[in-house]
């Protein structure tokens, strides 16, 4: 029920990095300062930019979940952010690779968007140890959700304070598209696309993953009962309460 | 009005349920005595009650307000005592229980009197922590009764006091306080000389229902088999 | 409502006053810093922007010790329990501890700023001091705000102490920042300069809008 279109959206996501790096390596033009480090640029802000949408999208999940206590949107909540935690070291790299390339060092505490990107980094990187280091799977969940509306709101907040107190050097490319000529633009828009493709079929992915596991324990428990099952260990993910689950809700009671 | 009116409550922590399909009624100025295992969801069911703890399924209703939307209009007028004091060990018995008027819109009148009925006026002014567990427990009970409850909800609230002080708090908490009363207990003699109802638990599902005159010990013992 | 944060700061207060947990330890964190500070920077006097940074992160750091006892009474002895049972509005908590921390932070700062301006300032603290006053104000309401609920949030937790810091140091950088800059210009060598207004409407509506955040938010940290 969960996997439904996962095929059709991976391949939707290859089909669109194919044409995604086709346009870099042969269609965009080089740039006249930065030459071919520039193309990093493709690669590193859309991680940037979906990073950070993703982070704002666990927080509006996390409102639902608060809202409904349905578990599903814990489960939502909790993958979004583990996703764009992983798009934002991506980014960190990236932009780490790029800053060497062009300034010559690997960090620049001159830019403020890197700087607060790192500040984000590392609130949300305390995301999983403050679900693991919760054992109630309810407050888990409940607290989870606080933390992330919390560092959701943070997010822009952050991007504000750090650009005031810095002077601004981090490389123009996105002051408006009319800066951009038309080629790069429209390869920017074409990565820009992959990659929120990309983002989706792994949040895709990992949910139905999640549920999968969900149901099958589920499952073992009707089979074998509630007292041959192992505990389920400690862990930083949301547990789906069985319940919740539409494929065994109807079955619930009938092993009593 | 019945008191408690609870129908196929459930409740969940993570995949393990702790409570599943428990119903039960109870009269006003009844005793409701739960009995069984360590485990079994009485703790659960209790904090329930309390509004301490959401209901995941089926209805609860206490003193008429159904849980959780309406749980803010039963917290006045139930009282807990648990297994914690709930109680600030620094401070004294006296601030304490002021602290506790003053959440309850309560009277300064009420803490000398709730004091001076647990005996522990003598001792008042001086840190809890310095009290020894009996007597912290006895001005657990006068947190407990301080705001004239009409519900109590007391888990085994006998443990920790001598005779003494049992004698001492039953105007407060025992059979003849008036008040409805849900017990939980551990001691199927006395346990069930108080009871008018009696609720048996096991696993978190409801193994013994009924009234207590219909209710022979033998029974309660086969819970905790 | 008002009835209720009045009963809860009684409390806190006058628990704080049997126990002394927070604020000598604050202060004298602070003092000690300073000194280490003299010692790791191996300079005998600061002025400008390393003065308001090294005020600035002590006054953070010193500030994590106050966040990480800020509910640990409660939870440990059931005072979340007694007040969930009580009929009253339940952000009057939220209310009253960010109120508690706020005053733990302006009584310890009372002997910090002035220790700094022994210890380490090179210009005249009586110099800076109306404004200073203004940012300090500004600066510790957004960390009474977010230490509350970080605090909220971590002291039911099994790394409590550990947490509780990591959680609040991301989100308290922008105070960090808006605090330090407003501070540095009052705090440069040869005669101050006024605060930039941008560093104080930055404060307040860090401050504002996280105070609604945790207003909206807090009721879900302590029920069940």
């Amino acid at each position: 029920m969960y996997g439904k279109g996962l095929r059709a959206l991976s391949i939707a996501t290859v089909a669109a990095f194919a044409v995604a790096f086709g346009l870099v390596f042969f269609y965009a033009p080089l740039d006249a300062e930065q030459g071919f480090l520039q193309k990093i640029f493709y690669l590193h802000v859309p991680l940037a930019i979906i990073a950070l949408c993703g982070f704002v999208i666990g927080g509006l999940l996390a409102i639902q979940h608060l809202r409904t206590r349905d578990s599903r949107w814990d489960m939502r909540s909790y993958v979004a952010i583990h996703m764009s935690l992983i798009f934002a070291v991506a980014t960190l790299i990236t932009g780490s690779i790029w800053a060497k390339g062009s300034w010559g060092h690997w960090w620049a505490w001159d830019e403020p968007t890197l700087v607060s990107f790192l500040i984000v980094f590392l609130l949300y990187a305390t995301y999983q140890p403050l679900r693991f280091a919760i054992e109630d799977p309810e407050r888990q969940s409940r607290y989870a959700s606080v933390f992330a509306i919390t560092a959701g709101a943070f997010v822009p907040m952050n991007f504000i304070a750090v650009r005031l107190s810095t002077a601004y050097l981090h490389p123009r490319v996105l002051g408006s598209t009319s800066n951009l000529p038309g080629s790069m633009g429209l390869t920017f828009v074409v990565c820009l696309i992959a990659m929120a493709l990309l983002y989706a079929t792994l949040y895709k992915y990992e949910l139905t993953a999640k549920h999968t596991r969900s149901q099958v324990r589920a499952l073992r428990r009707k089979l074998i009962g509630e007292t041959g099952m192992a505990p389920r260990p400690r862990s930083a993910a949301p547990t789906l309460h069985p319940t919740s689950t539409p494929a065994t809700s109807t079955a619930a009671g009938a092993s009593r | 009005m019945p008191a408690l009116e609870v129908e196929g409550l459930a409740r969940h922590f993570g995949e393990r349920e702790a409570l599943s399909g428990v119903s039960l009624t109870l009269a006003e100025r009844q005793t409701l005595v739960v009995f069984g295992p360590n485990g079994a969801g009485k703790s659960t069911l209790l904090r329930i009650l309390a509004t301490l703890l959401r209901p995941h399924a089926g209805s609860v209703k206490v003193l008429g307000s159904s849980l959780p939307d309406e749980a803010w209009a039963a917290r006045g007028r139930l009282g807990l005592l648990g297994h914690e004091p709930l109680l600030y060990r620094e401070l004294t018995a006296q601030e304490n229980l002021r602290f506790h008027a003053r959440l309850h819109d309560v009277g300064e009148e009420r803490v000398a009197e709730a004091l001076e009925a647990v005996a522990i006026s003598t001792r008042a002014a001086e840190p809890l922590r310095n009290l020894s567990r009996g007597m912290v427990q006895r001005v657990a009970v006068a947190r407990a009764v301080l705001h004239e409850p009409e519900l109590l909800l007391l888990d085994e609230p006998y443990s920790n006091l001598d005779p003494a002080a049992i004698e001492l708090v039953e105007p407060l908490i025992g059979p003849s306080c008036g008040r409805t009363r849900v017990i939980c207990s551990h001691d199927p003699g006395g346990g069930l000389a108080e009871a008018d109802a009696v609720l048996g638990l096991r696993n978190g599902r409801v193994a013994l229902a009924a009234n207590a005159n219909e209710v022979q010990p033998s029974q309660i013992a086969e819970l905790y088999r | 409502m008002r009835r209720t944060v009045a009963a809860l700061l009684r409390k806190e207060l006058l628990v704080e006053l049997r126990t002394l947990e927070s604020v000598p330890g604050m202060s004298l964190f602070a003092v000690t810093t300073f000194v280490v500070f003299h010692f790791a920077l191996n300079r005998n006097s600061v002025d400008g922007d390393l003065a308001a940074g090294i005020l600035w992160v002590t006054l953070l750091f010193a500030a994590i010790l106050g966040i990480n006892r800020l509910f640990v009474a409660d939870a440990d002895q059931g005072g979340f329990d007694a007040f969930l049972l009580a009929p009253v509005d339940r952000s009057a908590m939220l209310i009253a501890k960010a109120l508690t921390l706020m005053a733990y932070l302006l009584a310890f700062e009372i002997v910090a700023v002035p220790a700094f301006g022994l210890l380490l300032l090179g210009p005249s603290l009586g110099a800076a001091m109306p404004d200073l006053l203004l940012v300090l104000l500004l600066g510790d309401l957004g960390v009474a705000v977010i230490g509350t609920l970080v605090a909220a949030l971590a002291v039911q937790t099994r790394a409590r102490d550990l947490l509780g810091p990591l959680l609040a140091l991301p989100l308290l950088v922008p105070i960090v920042i808006g605090g330090a800059r407003a501070s540095s210009p009052l705090l440069a060598l040869g005669h101050p300069t006024a605060v930039p207004g941008r560093w104080l409407l930055t404060l307040g509506l860090y401050d504002l809008v996280f105070g609604l955040i945790a207003y909206a938010l807090f009721d879900f940290l302590l029920e069940d």
